[in-house]
């Protein structure tokens, strides 16, 4: 049974110089205990679908379509209902765990409140339970930790303070918006390990917004890679890597420097991303793509099922990007 | 290797920053942050040396105290055969023409009041003064074809450009003093992985063509790897281990090396999950405060008693494999 239902979602700025639509049309499913991946470039709209699922959007911005989670849209949801899903049901952790912690409270106080407030517990039950929590995420010596401001600690720790605080209430979806790339590879293998365990453990499901597609490999069963704004192409990680569907997708892989093998050239993708301010009629790659054809400018093609759980977004053949 | 060929050398550089205690007064005596603590490399004609560590391990302060933009607290910087470490400003100028800077956010690193045209003009007009306006403009017009700008650009302001745009017009104007080396720091790490190969692309093409040497920073791995001849691990402000590419990640000798290449994913779902990861354990000390010894002792897997008492120094293990480790993996 799917735990979030996304359907046709639209998400649209309104800017002095027009409107931009940052997400077109997108639609996707996550099951309970679920990885999915959104890989994105930046201005792909990759973090907007879950603002606007979340209630986040910047004040110009606006969200169509339905989120459903559990059944309930929370695009309709009243502010003290959508507050409620965000407390209980789903977590969110971000890409800078500084600017996401409050500077002037301990940690301690950061962690309790949350407890207090959603659970109603007692401030030393709130106390043990965040403790507990600061150990479950691996945090050494977490008596004198709790104690912290967040500048005492170092950004890998503040990640993983995050990362106890996201689950203090036991999300059923964590959403993860770039939550390594402001660390060091070191402290990302850690992360990434500690969010697999959590996981397993828990049985959250997850979803990693992220850019890095070996961070991907990793981790996550599915994967939905968007472009400007739009999906094209969806499906399990090692499918996607082994077969990319798409000439994104494909050119995305071979532009990567990888450490285990040698390439004399690395494969680019001419030109830049789309200007999201734009009307695009076709697909949003084809000034970019290698196998554009007439009708590219033309249409947006379909996202259409072509193997069992595989979707794309395309209008060249799949044996033709072989 | 022939000391005629070697452009750069650089021994036993130190930097050190003041640093204030909690709670100072005025005459509380400050402390010292080991940003650079004794690093030495030699670099030749056309090779491109890549540094890599983490955030903290001192490596772009040790590019930025190469070209004196930070005090250095002891060491020589050789460039061609002349210590210029410490160097009046006066005297360091015509050096600037020779060795130029990438900086990492492009945007950040150009002028937004100036033009395209002005921007990759300046070094021009600063360091060549008695070139006229039309060959100035004829030779940065050459250079922005070179890098791949369009001719038409040239009175645009930085804003209207994307990320990798701009680095290549931070790359134009890096080049167009005809440099013998370029320092990178960390050029294509605010950049989209479409975007990074292209300016990657670029700049092995420059190095290709222009036989200028290269000092690449970055904390990626994999595009440290692919770009570099040899690469420099640091860790903590000190070097622990310096070979070719290839072979430092084939067999890597120092154990710091063989964690940090361990924690790089790749981006291959089948080799990455049945891959086991080693994670590293504890965290980064602090460079006031440094272990004694050898830097990596607590976090190390295969720590000794010598460790803490005797510092490894940089010696080479196999031809040109330099590895500081008491202990260096086999």
């Amino acid at each position: 049974m799917s735990l979030l239902k996304v359907r046709n979602l639209f998400v649209d700025f309104s800017t002095p110089d027009g409107t931009v639509h940052a997400v077109t049309d997108v639609s996707f499913d996550i099951s309970k205990g679920e990885t999915l991946a959104i890989v994105g470039e930046s201005g792909s709209g990759k973090s907007q679908i879950v603002f606007a699922a979340m209630g986040l959007l910047a004040d110009n911005g606006r969200a169509r379509g339905e989120v459903l989670f559990e059944e309930r849209n929370l695009l309709s949801l009243s502010p003290s209902d959508l507050n409620k899903v965000r407390a209980n049901d789903i977590a969110m952790i971000f890409q800078d765990p500084m600017t996401s912690l409050n500077p002037y409270m301990r940690v301690s106080e950061q962690m309790t409140e949350v407890l207090v407030l959603h659970k109603g517990m007692s401030k030393s039950a709130a106390y043990t339970e965040s403790l507990r929590m600061l150990d479950a995420v691996k945090i050494p010596d977490a008596r004198s930790v709790i104690r912290r401001y967040p500048h005492e600690c170092s950004g890998g720790m503040r990640q993983r303070i995050m990362i106890a605080m996201s689950l203090l209430c036991h999300p059923k979806l964590l959403i993860a918006d770039e939550p390594t790339t402001a660390l060091d590879v070191t402290v990302q293998a850690q992360i990434m390990h500690l969010l697999n365990e959590i996981q397993k453990e828990f049985g959250t499901a997850i979803i990693l917004i992220t850019h890095d597609l070996a961070v991907v490999a990793g981790s996550c069963e599915n994967t939905l890679v968007l472009y400007g704004g739009r999906v094209l192409e969806y499906g399990r990680t090692v499918d996607l890597f082994k077969s990319p569907a798409q000439p994104y997708t494909k050119g995305l892989l071979s532009a990567l420097p990888r450490l285990d093998t040698d390439g004399e050239q690395l494969h680019t993708i001419p030109g830049n991303p789309p200007n999201m301010m734009l009307d695009v009629r076709g697909c949003p790659f084809e000034p970019r793509c290698p196998y554009r054809r007439p009708e590219c400018a033309e249409t947006m093609p379909d996202l259409v099922r072509f193997q069992d759980d595989r979707l794309r977004a395309c209008h060249v053949a799949f044996e033709d990007l072989q | 290797m022939s000391s005629a060929e070697t452009l750069l050398s650089v021994d036993q550089l130190k930097v050190y920053f003041n640093v204030k205690p909690e709670g100072a007064m005025l005459w509380t005596k400050p402390l010292r942050l080991k940003a650079v603590d004794g690093v030495s490399f030699d670099l030749k004609k056309g090779e491109t040396l890549g540094i890599v560590g983490e955030s903290g391990c001192g490596k772009s302060t040790l590019a930025r105290a190469i070209i004196s933009m930070v005090p250095s607290e002891s060491g020589r910087v050789v460039w061609f055969g002349k210590d210029i470490l410490g160097l009046p400003v006066d005297r360091m100028r015509p050096l600037r023409r020779e060795i130029q800077m990438i900086f990492q956010d492009p945007l950040a690193s150009l002028d937004p009041r100036m033009t395209i045209g002005e921007i990759i003009a300046e070094p021009l007009k600063t360091h060549l003064r008695d070139l006229k306006p039309r060959e100035i403009k004829a030779r940065v017009q050459a250079m922005m074809e070179k890098v791949g700008l369009l001719p038409n650009q040239i009175n645009r302001y930085p804003h209207e450009f994307s990320g990798g745009q701009c680095q290549r017009i931070g790359i134009a104007r890096a080049l167009v003093l005809e440099p013998k080396l370029i320092i990178c720091d960390e050029p294509v790490s605010a950049l989209d992985v479409s975007i990074q190969a292209q300016v990657i692309n670029l700049l092995t093409r420059l190095q290709k063509d222009l036989g200028i040497s290269l000092i690449f920073i970055a904390h990626d791995l994999s595009v440290v790897k692919h770009i570099s001849d040899r690469v420099l691990v640091l860790y903590l402000g000190n070097a622990v281990e310096m070979s070719n590419g290839d072979e430092l990640y084939m067999h890597p000798r120092h154990p710091y090396t063989q964690l940090l290449i361990s924690a790089v994913p790749i981006p291959d779902p089948e080799v990455e999950r049945n891959r086991e990861v080693e994670l590293i354990k504890g965290e980064l000390p602090s460079p006031i405060n440094p272990p004694s010894g050898c830097v990596f002792r607590t976090r190390c897997p295969r720590v000794q008693d010598i460790c803490s008492k005797e510092k490894p120094v940089l010696r080479a293990i196999e031809g040109t494999h330099e590895v500081a480790c008491h202990f260096p993996l086999d």
